[in-house]
């Protein structure tokens, strides 16, 4: 609960330190945009804290993005899917990858950075090969099915709801509900804190992990799909790049420890919203572009090293009221 | 007047008071034996004399000056060496290069390998091991990796040597070997304070024992009072036989069949018992005699290779711990912060871990409500002390933690429950409170097999008693026949 306090304070901070500066940022035009592209984020972001809280991690997350990407427009436009079966089959094959890195984790032991390392590699390759590097899009195709990324539900007369975020806000519910009160959430939040423990209480480890990477790869999918609609020209290059990286940094700003065991989905989210907001101050601000990564990097070790400080604090006041009682 | 004194020791940590106005005095050339139950305070007072932790309060005094001892390297310097349980010796570098590890002698900024040669060589000697210094220590059996780690303490200069139980790990004629290195360096004046739970040992080796009890000082005894009444009275604080609640009591039909077992650490053995409605059988044997391996092959934790086991007559070899569970067992295993507890949650989400399979609702949900009446019903009848069931367990004390493993197999009424080492590292009064539970448990039929190290346990516990050793079951004892001497001499593979 302290770490959603800091992380949504961490938010408004940028929030507004940013809207003085610069008035511009506030318009319903702007906001509107951070809440999609918080909400594409914080679906990745929702996906890959599962693995987090497992210990494990997943660096893939980016070329499974790219590779739905092409693989959406492929079957559309390409192969001329209906449209409900070509999402099931992109879902398909992110599913299929997820249960592929669970499996070669659990089963064969493999290290989660080692094999998802390969993943992004492989599956990037795959999306160039598959594309031959062509840029792929849906033209002025499939508007209606464009409308989960791009589509509005006007509230007032200046400001509408994206879309991209009542997605995000169901599975977010779902996701929460998930953790907190199944058992199945809270056989991941033990086993990430002591699997020999949880196998001792006859918690099926193996299961779960595959579980968590399938999750993973599935809303690595999902976000890969909506990226996909939403931009309508996916570069197999380059579509996804560093998402992963991304995704990592929402989750461990909102609360999860890659130590694992840890980890709330509302905090996960509003660690997507920072990473959104600050990108946008960046643009809005006139800051060079340039200095991007190392002002989101700047920004995401400050606030892990107050996290850390104040942890500190913490434990010796404890300390010292132990002492005195 | 003494070389080391330490007076009025207190340290407090999260949840018990560790060592409370403790006094110790040791004097040159002495050997002073360290002696109490687990939980009792011993390896905190050593830390505290290490430099390992700081006291909270107190006075130490080395050669009549008071001096703070903040850090391992303070403590060095003064001359003080603590020898881990756990060696702390790095097994791919050489013996003399884990000598002078740290403090490696330089010549033009570089180590001066001859030199590590040579000293290292020297108290190599000193110790009386017959080894090149440039011998790999991880190809050392481990008495003599305690004996370069005596060697490291000994180059430092060290006056005084703490050793925390040094024997446990070692063969009887590795421990001979130590003991002859202990008299030697009592002869060149360095005073040894050796922590050990084994009080035949002391008795043989020590000047003077200091018996520490639940974190005070229960007595001292002179060398002409150590006797192992003596330092049992003081260790427990009572007359030893009225520890035990166990009364002899009816039992029933076999509950748990073991035939023909093949556990993977001993392929070549096949081990055959049974164990009885409401009956509480001990395992005795030495360390590594298989005990554990025994109950996590039972629990699944390392399926059986073969054999069969049957619970209640039905058929019930595990292929995991969630197998062995359905089938009615529980086990709580033998180190409980590692194995029984996820120490970063809460009490009552560690009651509910294994029972959240069978009490799950619709899509999986957890059944709260059921989770939270097993951790109040729990709390009430293990006598937990927690502020609540919302409490994460790593700041509940030892014998707080261990009642909650013990919570969380019972909330599942299981009918064959599998303890090791149930009271390991738990104070007196939870120890207690632990055997009362088993009677309890056994009187109303569960069936009991638990492994202990504390031959007292055994004794006092145990309807019948198994003793293992190496992967075999070498023999059973009844009550009539059970005698220390008797589990000892199956325990040492010395009788069929």
């Amino acid at each position: 609960m302290k770490k959603i306090l800091g992380i949504s304070g961490l938010l408004l901070f940028v929030f507004l330190v940013t809207w003085i500066s610069e008035p511009r940022f506030a318009t319903a035009y702007n906001l509107q945009n951070i809440i999609r592209w918080s909400s594409l984020f914080g679906i990745i972001s929702i996906g890959v804290s599962f693995v987090i809280i497992t210990a494990g991690i997943d660096l893939s997350i980016g070329s499974v993005i790219g590779l739905s990407g092409c693989l959406l427009p492929m079957l559309l436009i390409g192969a001329g899917w209906p449209a409900p079966a070509a999402l099931l089959a992109v879902l398909g094959v992110a599913a299929s990858i997820g249960l592929l890195h669970g499996f070669l984790i659990t089963r064969l032991g493999l290290q989660p950075f080692v094999v998802t390392l390969c993943g992004l590699l492989f599956y990037r390759g795959l999306a160039r090969w598959l594309t031959a590097d062509q840029v792929q899009g849906f033209g002025g195709a499939h508007d209606s099915l464009r409308q989960l990324a791009t589509g509005k539900i006007p509230l007032t007369a200046s400001f509408a709801l994206p879309i991209p975020f009542l997605i995000m806000l169901f599975l977010g519910i779902a996701a929460a509900l998930f953790l907190n009160r199944t058992i199945y959430g809270r056989y991941l939040l033990a086993l990430g804190n002591n699997q020999e423990a949880a196998r001792y209480s006859g918690v099926p480890i193996e299961r779960m992990i595959l579980l968590a990477y399938v999750i993973c790869a599935c809303t690595a999918g999902l976000g890969g799909i909506l990226f996909a609609l939403d931009v309508n020209s996916v570069q197999p290059a380059s579509q996804g790049n560093f998402y992963e990286l991304y995704a990592i940094a929402a989750a461990v700003l909102g609360g999860c420890s890659l130590r694992g065991g840890e980890g709330s989905i509302l905090g996960v989210i509003i660690g997507a919203a920072v990473m959104r907001v600050l990108y946008n101050a960046i643009n809005v601000l006139g800051i060079p572009t340039q200095l991007e990564f190392a002002i989101i990097g700047t920004v995401i070790l400050a606030g892990v090293v107050a996290d850390e400080l104040i942890r500190r604090v913490a434990a010796r006041r404890r300390a010292a009221r132990e002492a005195a009682a | 007047m003494p070389l080391l004194q330490v007076s009025n020791i207190t340290k407090r940590f999260p949840g018990v008071l560790a060592l409370n106005d403790v006094d110790l005095a040791l004097h040159s050339g002495e050997v002073l034996a360290v002696i109490g139950e687990n939980g009792a305070g011993k390896s905190t007072l050593m830390k505290i004399l290490a430099g390992v932790q700081p006291p909270d309060r107190g006075d130490i005094r080395l050669d009549r000056q008071p001096v703070r001892i903040d850090s391992p390297r303070a403590a060095i310097d003064l001359g003080i060496s603590l020898i881990h349980q756990e060696l702390n010796l790095c097994d791919n570098l050489s013996a003399g290069a884990n000598i002078f590890l740290g403090r490696e002698p330089r010549r033009r900024r570089l180590i001066d390998r001859d030199a590590i040669h040579r000293q290292s060589l020297h108290a190599l000697q000193r110790v009386g091991l017959d080894i090149s210094p440039d011998t790999l220590v991880g190809s050392l059996p481990i008495g003599r990796r305690q004996l370069v780690e005596i060697a490291r303490a000994l180059s430092t200069d060290a006056r005084i040597l703490i050793m925390d139980e040094p024997t446990s790990s070692l063969t009887g004629e590795e421990a001979e070997t130590l003991f002859a290195v202990i008299r030697e360096l009592r002869a060149s004046e360095v005073s040894v304070i050796y922590i050990s739970h084994r009080l035949g040992e002391v008795q043989g080796l020590a000047d003077c024992v200091l018996v520490l009890r639940d974190g005070e000082n229960a007595g001292e005894l002179s060398a002409d009072q150590i006797t192992h009444d003596n330092m049992v009275g003081l260790m427990v604080g009572r007359d030893v036989t009225q520890f035990y609640a166990r009364q002899a009591h009816s039992v029933g039909d076999p509950v748990l069949e073991v035939e023909n077992l093949v556990v993977p650490a001993w392929p070549q053995h096949r081990l055959n018992f049974s164990v009885r409605r409401g009956e509480i059988v001990g395992v005795a044997g030495l360390v590594g005699a298989g005990r554990t391996e025994l109950l996590q092959s039972l629990f699944g934790i390392a399926p059986p290779l073969s054999g069969s086991i049957r619970v209640d007559n039905r058929p019930a070899t595990p292929t995991s711990p969630i197998d062995a569970i359905r089938a009615g067992l529980a086990l709580v295993p033998e180190d409980r912060q590692q194995q029984g507890l996820i120490l970063e949650i809460s009490l009552r989400h560690n009651v509910g871990l294994p029972g959240l399979r069978h009490h799950r609702q619709t899509l999986g949900f957890a059944d709260r409500q059921r989770e939270r009446a097993d951790a109040d019903r729990m709390i009430a009848r293990l006598d937990i002390r927690t502020p609540g069931p919302d409490q994460v367990v790593q700041y509940l004390s030892g014998g707080n933690q261990q009642k909650v493993v013990l919570g969380k197999w019972l909330a599942l009424e299981p009918c064959v429950l599998l303890l090791d080492e149930p009271t390991r590292g738990i104070d007196v009064g939870a120890k207690e409170e632990i055997y009362r539970l088993m009677e309890e448990l056994a009187a109303s039929g569960v069936a009991i097999l638990f492994v202990s190290s504390e031959m007292e346990e055994i004794l006092g516990m145990s309807d019948r008693t198994l003793v293992m050793h190496e992967g075999r079951i070498t023999g059973q004892l009844e009550r009539d026949d059970l005698s220390e001497e008797a589990v000892m001499q199956l325990a040492t593979g010395k009788a069929a």
